[in-house]
């Protein structure tokens, strides 16, 4: 899915590097609140981690496979700012140092699999939270959902793009077809393994997942009444 | 007889996750003195660790009560670099203190941090690896390294910031009888104070004449090493064993 | 989909393309591969000419052709994409080899291939002759925002430990007997991210701890003498 350089036409390029920096300039100061002066080591961490998972190729169907874009499964860990940041720095990295992605698509590549699979995830799971009961062992569950829509959204923006600034003369229908179809099968895997892995976190150490704190923190209220009882 | 270097009241501690960890520490540590940290796993002694140079405390998200200072400075967040200054940390895993592209730069960094540059801080950097051995692998990348070999630049880059106590969490462990031999000498060599984690008993016994041992995040024991480690009852119920064959009465203590 | 990252490209060397600054490297391979894909796709001269050019450069580097050619496999979705749009798209049709294609879509095909490939090669070029940290600093001195370039360095530096630690859950999942080719498997897999990233996460907050401890404040201090 990592587009390559000169799949787009050169103002489709520019303009989704320009798109590029402003989301990550909102995403710089962002993420100050979310991890204030650990953000640089933790969301390096993050990054290799999303890098390392884009490695886990899974099977689809006939033969196909996928991997795993990551971007909800991100945003779900350490909030949408960072994970963006993340997911930018894991692009610049896969195409200076590993020539996946073309360097002047990176701007192309941020916006489709960054930004499209971060956003519509870390939305469409606050709104699954606030809808669905506000239990810690149902974030798995709606990291998955969640993540599973990223992934079709990202291939109709890559549609979207492609409409824009394609080099061939494609019939936008059947290409949205054939991409959505393809990207619902991953999607299927993207979510299959974003709730295994979130769920198996939730399981050990729930303070570690961003998207899960807030439905941690009335228990944890609790428990430092009767620790400053217990050490005063 | 002047402050303490270190002098730790009735520390108490609770993680975020609500677990509790310690439950009321004492303990002194006087300028010059060699002192081990005995206990078994989960006792708090890292937890303990990370108190010492203001890293946990009662307002870094858990909850928390008593004191720390450091030659009479407590330690508290106006005076976290000082007391950075004068304490110094080495991490049970040198992988964890070791994230720079080479060896000079790891060393360099704490220094660095306090402001130092220039023809200084070479100085501190070489006087450091000098004092543990590794001086010739100044440009080489940690990872290089084997692991006895890492971790005696972990103590490089703590010893660069000339701390005025150093403190090791389980220095012994991992390393094959060589490294560990080799690293005792370097301690042995220094003119610190210091604090040793370790459930190393013969190393405590080498290193340090005196011990003190923590169990279920309370103080046991504080004596004289010789003394903690042949009292039976207390070290099976601490869950403390002495190797197969090791009996510190037929160990002469060195001075 | 897509092919997997083995391992850093960087191969070890001496040449003058291996000396150049970093923040110059970028630049020249951003104003290539800008070129290359601004050329109309019937200039069928020019892509030989930049073909050439980097096959100079390569040369000059002394890295070796297969060895590039090899990590270039990368591509190879893509490939695949481009080897089927003169089949599906419109307007005007020809006949190639007796299959009936389409004319705007053998050429976009061609230079699809064309900016890919030597966007890849020079891209190879660059990752070949420098390394991870140099980039960094030819990154820094071009003004990435420096907190993008911190997070890019801990991330070159955790890259080594997260990727062994996945090496060797993998030969723990598969000398149990484990095969990844169906997706009953998929359980396993999951289970093995979310241990990873609990490892990973654990291991950088510990890193972080030990920073802190060294009067660490959120900005790297300037070390002169780094290479
Ligand atoms: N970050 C943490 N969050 C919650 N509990 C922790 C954390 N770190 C340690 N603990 C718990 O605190 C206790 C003391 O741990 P630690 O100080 O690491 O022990 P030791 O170093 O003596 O083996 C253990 O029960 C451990 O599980
Ligand atoms: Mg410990």
């Amino acid at each position: 899915m990592h587009v390559p350089n000169g799949f787009l036409d050169a103002p489709t390029s520019m303009a989704t590097g320009a798109a590029a920096v402003v989301c990550v300039g909102a995403a710089l100061a962002g993420a100050r609140r979310e991890l204030d002066d650990r953000t640089a080591p933790m969301a390096g961490l993050v990054a290799a981690f999303v890098f390392a998972t884009q490695m886990l190729n899974f099977p689809v169907a006939a033969g196909t496979s996928g991997h795993l874009l990551g971007g909800a499964l991100a945003a779900v860990l350490v909030g949408p700012w960072t994970a963006l940041l993340c997911m930018s720095v894991v692009f610049l990295v896969q195409s200076l140092l590993f020539a996946d992605g073309g360097i002047t698509a990176l701007g192309t590549n941020i916006i489709l699999m960054g930004v499209t699979t971060v956003v519509v995830g870390w939305l469409l799971f606050v709104l699954l939270r606030a809808l669905l009961p506000k239990r810690p062992s149902l974030v798995p569950l709606e990291a998955g959902l969640a993540a599973m829509v990223s992934v079709p959204a990202a291939a109709l923006v890559f549609v979207g793009l492609y409409a824009a600034g394609g080099t061939a003369d494609l019939s936008l229908g059947e290409l949205a077809v054939a991409m959505v179809g393809v990207h619902t099968l991953i999607g299927i895997g993207e979510a299959a393994i974003t709730f295994l892995a979130v769920a198996s976190i939730v399981a050990v150490r729930p303070d570690l997942v961003y998207g899960a704190r807030p439905l941690l923190a009335r228990r944890e209220l609790e428990i430092r009444a009767t620790a400053t009882e217990a050490t005063a | 007889m002047n402050a303490p270097v270190l002098d730790v009241r009735g520390l108490a501690y609770a993680y975020p996750d609500g677990h509790q960890a310690l439950f009321g520490v004492d303990l002194h540590v006087h300028r010059g003195e060699r002192v081990a940290l005995l206990g078994p796993n989960g006792a708090g002694k890292t937890t303990l660790v990370l108190h010492l140079n203001g890293i946990l405390s009662a307002d870094s998200g858990g909850h928390g009560a008593g004191a720390v200072s450091v030659s009479g400075l407590p330690v508290e967040k106006a005076n976290l670099a000082e007391i950075r200054r004068r304490v110094g940390v080495v991490f049970q895993d040198p992988d964890d203190q070791l994230f720079m592209g080479t060896v000079r730069a790891d060393v360099a960094f704490g220094p660095a941090n306090l402001g130092i540059r220039g023809a200084e801080l070479d100085r501190r950097v070489m006087h450091a690896l000098d004092q543990v051995g590794m001086a010739e692998f100044v440009d080489r990348p940690p990872h290089h390294l084997s692991f006895g070999q890492r971790r005696r630049v972990a103590v490089a880059t703590v010893l660069a910031m000339e701390p005025e106590i150093l403190v090791l969490d389980e220095p012994s462990s991992n390393l094959d009888p060589a490294s560990r031999r080799e690293l005792a000498d370097i301690l042995r060599s220094l003119d610190v104070t210091l604090l040793m984690v370790t459930h190393d008993l013969p190393y405590a016994l080498e290193l340090c004449p005196r011990s003190v041992v923590l169990s279920g995040g309370a103080v046991v024991a504080d004596g004289s090493t010789y003394d903690v480690l042949a009292d039976e009852p207390l070290m099976r119920a601490h869950r403390l064993e002495l190797p197969f064959g090791f009996d510190p009465r037929n160990v002469t203590p060195r001075p | 989909m897509g092919a997997g990252h083995g391992h850093k490209l960087h191969y070890h060397g001496h040449s003058v393309v291996h000396r150049a600054p970093a923040h110059l490297k970028i630049l020249v391979l951003l104003g290539f591969t800008v070129l290359v894909v601004a050329t109309p796709g019937e200039w069928y001269a020019a892509f030989g000419a930049y073909l050439l050019v980097i096959a100079v450069v390569v040369g000059v580097s002394r890295v070796p052709a297969t060895y590039l050619l090899k990590r270039s496999l990368i591509e190879v979705p893509f490939l695949a994409f481009a080897l089927l749009l003169p089949f599906v798209a419109h307007g005007p049709r020809t006949d190639v080899l007796g299959l009936s294609v389409s004319e705007s879509g053998l050429l976009a095909a061609w230079a699809l291939l064309a900016k890919g490939t030597l966007g890849v090669l020079a891209s190879l070029t660059l990752a070949a002759t420098t390394e991870p940290h140099e980039l960094l600093h030819g990154l820094e001195r071009l003004r990435l925002p420096s907190q993008l370039v911190q997070i890019m360095a801990f991330m070159v530096r955790y890259l080594d430990v997260v990727t062994g630690e996945m090496q060797r859950m993998k030969v723990a999942r598969e000398s149990r007997g484990f095969s990844a080719r169906d997706p009953r498997q998929w359980p396993v897999l999951a289970r093995s991210a979310g241990a990873l990233f609990i490892r990973s996460y654990e291991r950088g907050e510990r890193v972080h701890l030990a920073m802190l401890s060294r009067g660490y404040t959120g900005r790297m201090p300037r070390i002169e003498g780094r290479p």
